[in-house]
């Protein structure tokens, strides 16, 4: 019996017959929707390639069960760009070299984001390289990760209490 | 990955129901449960989703003081609770050192109860394990061990119990709500999880079907909020699971100990509580001799399950400095690294 799974990615609505429980969030994506800028590491929770927001959350796609995200809303790699224009993050990974292979980027990414939006860093190194250690780097980019994550945190902070003002 | 059916009931009753059936699971964020099904470690014929079930997301004082949580409370969102948080801290700094930040925004609270051993060869099908197959043998008596138990195991299971949550409330005297087909009924979450004994495949004193609903810190437990400290001893800085941890907490009155509370993490099958280290502090002065007195008691039954007996050394040590800590003071700000041991000894408040 299909199962019927809706759901918002990047905006966009999807409406999905799933032939199979057991695809995970992180398959659905990749292998049935070809959203395959998140990438597949572990598949067990452990590097963290995998994380995508889910209701404006961070988590890894790859131990999440996909028929049980229905209704939610999804944000991959894909998705936070405006057009030609570079999300803050994306922009600052750039800027700090805060990659090599490029393999982990999209997950430290995402991770970032919601990182920024929780809110518990507070400019603090210490606190941006805990809250982002479930992401793993196996080229081992860390310092211009960390370097990246504290500059996009203040450019957002920064433009937010600007559009408050 | 075996293949199975998948309901998402929209009430508890419904949800016990489906969960009874014989080869049912519950499915909280699947982040344990999803890994081991994956490995075939686990394979049930039917998922049930509870995470749909309405009234098990509420974090709620009651009346009485105490607070209550349901079971689908992700971790994230106790920890950063700010009136849970402020009450019970040791609950809180034990959340933020498990996991990732990912993993923990995704867990929910029943799941981190229920989450099962790291043992490798528990993970592994290939491997005999006593615990996947009640009487296959333990490969992990004569293999890699040591990060298995000292205290509690028996010849058939050596494995440990994983999570940082349970050790906290293990120390804050938790009860567990559980719903069941014979209604609902409270567990001290001491009671919760049993020693292995000949069945270490019977984790848990659940009946199939039998749903956790919520959890319950005792008011009285809020006392201890001013000396409240996690500490955990890790392979590395963070997201890793603890070689060792304890959960201190004391209330200290004009300079002596009124009341003290310690448990242990991954020394046994079960969050480990320290009763008769607790009794031994009653009256003491918080200092360094007091501390270590109270942590030969708490280890006094230890024993090595293989080549882990430096375990038991560092588990004495575990709790001298976490009761150090907690002596200290809980800081006003959560830690940058939560429970680490990446801190001075002395002059805890303002550590990191
Ligand atoms: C890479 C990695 C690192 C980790 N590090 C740590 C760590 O350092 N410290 C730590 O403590 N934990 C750690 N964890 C474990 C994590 O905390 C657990 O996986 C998580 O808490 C489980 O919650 P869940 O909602 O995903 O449970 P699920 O995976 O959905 O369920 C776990 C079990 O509980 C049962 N269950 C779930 N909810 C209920 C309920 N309400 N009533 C009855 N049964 C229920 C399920 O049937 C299943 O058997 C780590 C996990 C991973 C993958
Ligand atoms: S220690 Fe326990 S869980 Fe590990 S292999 Fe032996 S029986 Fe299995
Ligand atoms: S692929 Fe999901 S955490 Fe590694
Ligand atoms: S850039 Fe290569 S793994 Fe991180």
């Amino acid at each position: 019996m299909p199962l019927p799974l809706h759901l918002k990615i990047n905006g966009a609505s999807h409406e999905i017959d799933l032939d199979d429980p057991r695809v995970t969030l992180l398959d659905l994506l990749r292998e049935r929707l070809y959203l395959t800028g998140t990438k597949k590491g572990c598949d067990r929770g452990q590097c963290g390639a995998c994380t995508v927001l889910v209701d404006g959350r961070r988590i890894n796609s790859c131990l999440a069960l996909a028929v049980s995200m229905d209704g939610a809303e999804v944000t991959t790699i894909e998705g936070v760009a405006d057009g030609d224009a570079l999300h803050p993050v994306q922009q600052a990974f750039i800027e700090h070299d805060g990659f090599q292979c490029g393999f982990c980027t999209p997950g430290q990414i995402m991770s970032a984001i919601g990182l920024i939006s929780e809110a518990r860093a507070e400019g603090d190194a210490e606190r941006v390289r805990e809250l982002m250690s479930g992401n793993l780097c196996r080229c081992g980019a860390y310092a211009g990760i960390t370097a990246a994550v504290l500059e996009a945190e203040q450019r957002i902070t920064q433009a937010e209490k600007e559009k408050a003002a | 990955m075996k293949r199975f059916d998948y309901v998402r009931p929209a009430n508890i009753a419904d949800a016990i129901e489906a969960g009874s059936a014989p080869g049912a699971a519950y499915l909280g964020a699947g982040t344990n449960l999803i890994d081991l099904m994956k490995g075939d470690v686990v394979r049930p014929d039917r998922i049930v989703d509870i995470t749909r079930l309405p009234q098990l997301d509420a974090i709620e004082a009651l009346p009485d003081g105490d607070f209550r949580v349901g079971a689908l409370v992700r971790n994230a969102d106790l920890a950063y609770h700010p009136d849970f948080a402020a009450k019970f801290p040791l609950v809180a700094e034990a959340l933020l050192s498990g996991a990732s930040a990912q993993l923990r925004n995704a867990a929910t609270i029943g799941g981190n109860l229920l989450q099962r051993t790291r043992c490798r060869y528990f993970y592994d099908p290939a491997s005999a394990c006593n615990k996947r197959e009640s009487g296959a043998g333990c490969d992990a008596i004569e293999g890699e061990n040591r990060t298995h138990a000292i205290l509690g195991w028996s010849k058939e299971c050596t494995a440990t119990h994983p999570s940082d949550l349970c050790v906290a409330l293990a120390a804050l005297d938790a009860v567990v709500e559980v719903e069941g087909a014979s209604g609902r009924r409270d567990v001290p979450l001491v009671d919760l999880h049993r020693l292995p004994g000949d069945t270490p495949d019977r984790e848990t004193d659940l009946a199939p079907g039998d749903l956790i609903v919520a959890i319950r810190l005792p008011a009285q437990s809020a006392g201890f909020a001013r000396h409240a400290r996690y500490l955990k001893i890790r392979e590395r800085t963070s997201y890793a699971f603890a070689m060792v941890s304890a959960g201190a907490a004391l209330e200290i009155e004009n300079g002596a100990i009124r009341r003290a509370r310690i448990a242990l993490g991954a020394v046994a099958a079960k969050p480990w509580r320290a009763v008769a280290a607790e009794a031994a502090l009653e009256g003491a002065t918080p200092d360094t001799a007091a501390f270590e007195r109270a942590a030969d008691i708490a280890l006094s039954d230890a024993r090595a399950s293989g080549d882990n007996a430096f375990k038991i050394d560092l588990a004495r040590r575990v709790i001298v400095r976490a009761l150090l800590r907690a002596a200290a003071g809980t800081p006003n700000r959560m830690p940058a690294l939560p429970g680490s041991a990446f801190a001075p000894t002395a002059g805890e408040l303002d550590h990191v």
